[in-house]
């Protein structure tokens, strides 16, 4: 045990000690939030917008002005009727759509509450929500000056409709998509990597000449890449709670659960891939060939998988990434339990099992 | 007692298309220290590492403190040491974190044979918070064989430790051989530098993957079948060339300062025959003397 | 007899923040002369050698190489020089005909210099068979020759070897010098490091640095005479003794 424990420590000085690996550790996570979220949504202004205002009575005209006025928002033109509005977001130019209804006003001070419409163009997720979100907010503003100058309980009703894309993809499931890529990079890469280093700096000769167990060579490289990955985890969870407002749905422990499970598939993988490298290089190629981009392309969180042609379908199923994928959003997003991933999970599991197995009959307890 | 023994090792790369290892076959007593002499690429690291389990031989058996290569492997691991062609330390771990891990790592602690490596360690003990890969190549190779050597091991196998290192730092390392030779360890070292091979009890000449000999330096000197000469003048060059084309002398290879030739017929007249020719070629300064032979001219000549 | 100076330094100094890799150092090499640069490790002799190639600036001093300047005209001195060092020589995925014709473009030479140095050089290594053989099967000892050969193929003025016999056998070791001697006979200044110091007693001049110094410099008889001894390997050991920054600087 003392000697395990003081492999570990040793595994954590080379980290620490390395200015490099820990950028990529600490450094990536951080700025691939930040890519994704942050910076591509909170800069919005002027995005243009039309009104198609059937209404054309004093709360709507108000509504109209408030909106025009708003420096997220440069109202375009005002249209006549809906079949106009499909043709202006089809020819780009336009984010956003209001349609007020007729008898707006009227429906609003005698039945107190009306009907509002919102388009939005949500082939661009994120900036989708936040315009709707600033809209809607304006109209709630509307509606609470009403409401606190009549003393009489006012609603107004935005009925929001995304064009293109209904079911908002992206917009909060990038998340999941940074921690797939986050855990695989970080384990598979960091892992075959450090593995390759002790071979191509001889030192794994002089290890495996010694009564050190091969395995525990491998399950203490293993064990500090567990640790970090979950710290690394921890960051991703935080950041996009407090800056992103991505909601945790569902129970975090299960999250932490599967996660962990991903970490162990990416750690074997990593293994497998240093069982069969030589040098650093061939070893950060193949993890970054191997898992990198079929990470990104596969997994659904940049390119929607339902688009891509039947082939690649079917081969995104061989990645692990995409089931994880899968996994968290119900998790973190829909907030659903154990019962509705339980099919992913032993998919995980398998491929897990299977890569785990493949890298330690591949480990070779002498040089070839 | 046999502490290292080989019997017809054959090791061949990229399925038998280089012979690495050609029918070796030799043994190493208890407490003596072997080396192991040749060029590049002449077998030796193959040898080592067949040794230190780390290779499995294509044929033919080996083993170590009587123990087999092959079936009693994790045997052989917890009792030798090893250092590799380059010094495997961790660059960026400190000199004591290095030792402590290995020692760790071999079940044992550092104050537990501290008396083994002290001499050399104390050396080291002003930079033992120092990275390793701060290291000059002298001190890295000192703290490699410490860390080799903390566990204790019987059989004791550096391969070239003391390639890319300066003239100074070699002759410490091999003051610190003979004192561990005294601890009762075993040695195997491999060399390329001929001149090392005298300060071995026994040695094996390798090239292209055959022993060429194995004996002590003494007995593989006076095994050299000819009388050799040291010849030199005013300009070595010229010298050289007709030394090359005289068809009285055998062979002629330069060795520093002189070059070494021997005779055709090894008669004595051909000396001051020699003398002569050189003389009529306008050469000055003309030296000729009577030596004992190097191990380098015992290996050329075992080469041809 | 004036010698033509091929090498010229004054006072050429490398520092590395506070440390002093190169002190200081004034020689000059001459045309046709095998000078051999010697000294222990970490001495300073690899940053020495990195700023007379023009591959590293030097913190101050001046050196002349072939007549060109080494802050001005690092390029003029590059394509007047030849390189080989111990690790980098050739492509070993190449074959040896395609690494001969690929150093040679480097440098400039025609297709028909090319083809005829080609031809001659295979003739002379005696490699006639193997010339359509990748490097990579080549023994240690043929690379190595093979390395030097096209180092020296654009005849150059200069041709700087760093360890270029390291872990070669004997026999190989001594056909490489014949090809040092042949080379200098050609007129091409030969700039050598080495650890074998038999190889120093093979040089017209020698200089041995110490803590990035040149503490000797002069012809193998007349530093042995100097020092008092019968070999260059206790001269060296003498210098090197002195060393005192090994550890405590770097």
């Amino acid at each position: 045990m003392k000697r395990f424990i003081s492999f570990v420590k040793k595994e954590f000085y080379h980290v620490f000690r390395d200015d490099k690996t820990l950028l990529m550790l600490f450094g990536m996570p951080i700025v691939l939030i930040l890519l994704f979220g942050f910076a591509v949504t909170n800069e919005i202004k002027n995005a243009q917008i039309v009104v198609c205002d059937y209404a054309k009575d004093p709360a709507s005209q108000e509504i109209i002005n408030k909106l025009s006025v708003n420096k997220s928002f440069h109202l375009k033109k005002a249209l006549l009727n809906h079949s106009q509005i499909e043709e202006e977001f089809k020819k780009e130019n336009i984010k956003l759509a209001i349609v007020f209804p007729t008898n707006f006003n009227e429906d609003l001070l005698h039945l107190n509450k009306a009907q509002i419409q919102i388009i939005a163009d949500a082939s661009d997720p994120n900036t989708a929500t936040t315009l709707i979100n600033r809209a809607t907010a304006i109209i709630m503003d509307y509606q609470k000056q009403l409401t606190l100058n009549s003393n009489l309980p006012y609603n107004i009703n935005p009925e929001i409709r995304m064009l293109y894309n209904p079911e908002l993809k992206g917009a909060t499931n990038f998340v999941p998509g940074i921690m797939a890529l986050v855990l695989l990079l970080v384990c598979v890469l960091m892992t075959a990597v450090s593995i390759v280093r002790e071979k191509e700096n001889g030192t794994m000769e002089v290890l495996l000449v010694s009564p050190f167990n091969p395995f525990l060579v491998i399950i203490s490289k293993a064990l500090p890449f567990l640790i970090l990955s979950l710290i690394n985890l921890a960051i991703i969870l935080v950041l996009s709670v407090t800056l992103l407002d991505t909601p945790i749905k569902g129970s975090i422990l299960l999250l932490v659960a599967e996660s962990t499970l991903l970490i162990i598939c990416a750690l074997s993988l990593g293994l497998l891939i240093s069982n069969n490298t030589k040098s650093q290089q061939t070893a950060m190629l193949l993890s970054m060939m191997g898992m990198m981009l079929p990470t990104m392309l596969f997994t659904g969180f940049m390119f929607p998988l339902e688009n891509m042609p039947v082939p690649l379908q079917v081969i995104a199923n061989i990645f692990p990434s995409k089931w994880y994928y899968i996994i968290i959003k119900s998790i973190m997003i829909k907030g659903l339990g154990f019962s509705a991933i339980w099919k992913e999970t032993l998919i995980l599991l398998g491929t897990t099992a299977l890569l785990l197995i493949l890298s330690l009959k591949t480990f070779k307890k002498r040089l070839e | 007692m046999k502490d290292v023994e080989l019997n017809n090792i054959v090791k061949t790369y990229n399925k038998g298309e280089i012979k690495a290892v050609n029918d070796v076959s030799f043994s190493v007593d208890k407490g003596e220290l072997f080396g192991l002499i040749g060029a590049d690429g002449a077998g030796k690291s193959s040898i080592f590492r067949i040794l230190t389990t780390l290779l499995l031989p294509d044929s033919g058996t080996a083993s170590v403190n009587g123990a087999d290569v092959i079936k009693d492997y994790k045997l052989i691991r917890k009792n030798v040491g090893y250092m590799p062609g380059k010094f495997s330390l961790y660059q960026d771990l400190s000199v004591a974190e290095n030792l402590n891990f290995f020692a760790t790592v071999f079940n044992t602690t550092v104050s537990e044979n501290y008396d083994l490596i002290k001499e050399i360690y104390i050396q080291l003990e002003p930079f033992k918070n120092r990275r390793a890969g701060k290291l000059s190549g002298g001190m890295k190779q000192k703290l490699a064989l410490c860390c080799a050597l903390i566990h204790r091991p019987t059989v004791l196998f550096l391969d070239e430790p003391t390639t890319g290192v300066d003239v100074v730092s070699r002759k410490e390392f091999w003051e610190m051989l003979k004192g561990l030779k005294q601890q009762g360890i075993t040695i195997l070292v491999s060399t390329p530098y001929m001149d090392e091979a005298t300060l071995c009890e026994r040695i094996a000449l390798i090239q292209n993957g055959r022993l060429m000999t194995i004996d002590t330096p003494d007995n593989i000197v006076k095994q050299f079948p000819d009388s050799l000469y040291a010849v030199r003048a005013d300009n070595m060059s010229k010298l050289q060339h007709i030394l090359r084309n005289n068809q009285q002398i055998k062979s002629c290879f330069s060795f520093g300062d002189y070059h070494h030739i021997t005779f055709q017929d090894d008669i004595a007249y051909s000396q001051n025959e020699l003398i002569q020719t050189l003389q009529s070629a306008n050469l000055k300064d003309i030296e000729i003397k009577h030596i004992t032979p190097s191990i380098e001219d015992c290996f050329i000549n075992l080469m041809n | 007899m004036i010698k033509e100076v091929v090498i010229k330094t004054d006072k050429l100094t490398k520092r590395f923040g506070d440390f002093i890799a190169t002190n200081e150092i004034t020689f000059e090499v001459y045309a046709g002369e095998i000078f051999g640069f010697l000294g222990a490790n970490g001495a300073g002799k690899t940053t020495a050698m990195k700023m007379l190639c023009g591959l590293s600036r030097p913190s101050s001093g001046n050196a002349t190489i072939a007549g060109f300047d080494i802050y001005k005209q690092t390029e003029q001195i590059k394509r007047n020089i030849g390189y080989m060092s111990q690790k980098f020589s050739l492509y070993e995925d190449l074959t040896v005909l395609e690494n001969i014709q690929f150093f040679g473009g480097i440098y400039g030479l025609s297709d028909k210099q090319l083809k005829k140095k080609s031809n001659e050089l295979i003739d002379i290594l005696g490699l006639q068979k193997e010339s359509k053989k990748l490097v990579a099967s080549l023994p240690l000892g043929w690379k190595q020759k093979l390395a030097f050969s096209v180092a020296v193929l654009h005849e150059p003025k200069i041709v700087f070897l760093d360890e270029p016999t390291g872990g070669v056998d004997p026999i190989i070791r001594r056909q490489f010098w014949d090809l040092i001697y042949q080379a200098a006979d050609k007129g091409i200044t030969i700039f050598v490091t080495t650890h074998y110091m038999d190889e120093a007693e093979y040089c017209n001049r020698i200089s041995i640095m110490v803590d990035g110094v040149i503490e000797a410099l002069d012809s193998p008889i007349n530093l042995k005479q100097q020092f008092t001894t019968s070999t260059i390997d206790e001269v060296f050991y003498k210098l090197a003794r002195r060393a005192k920054r090994t550890e405590n600087l770097k």
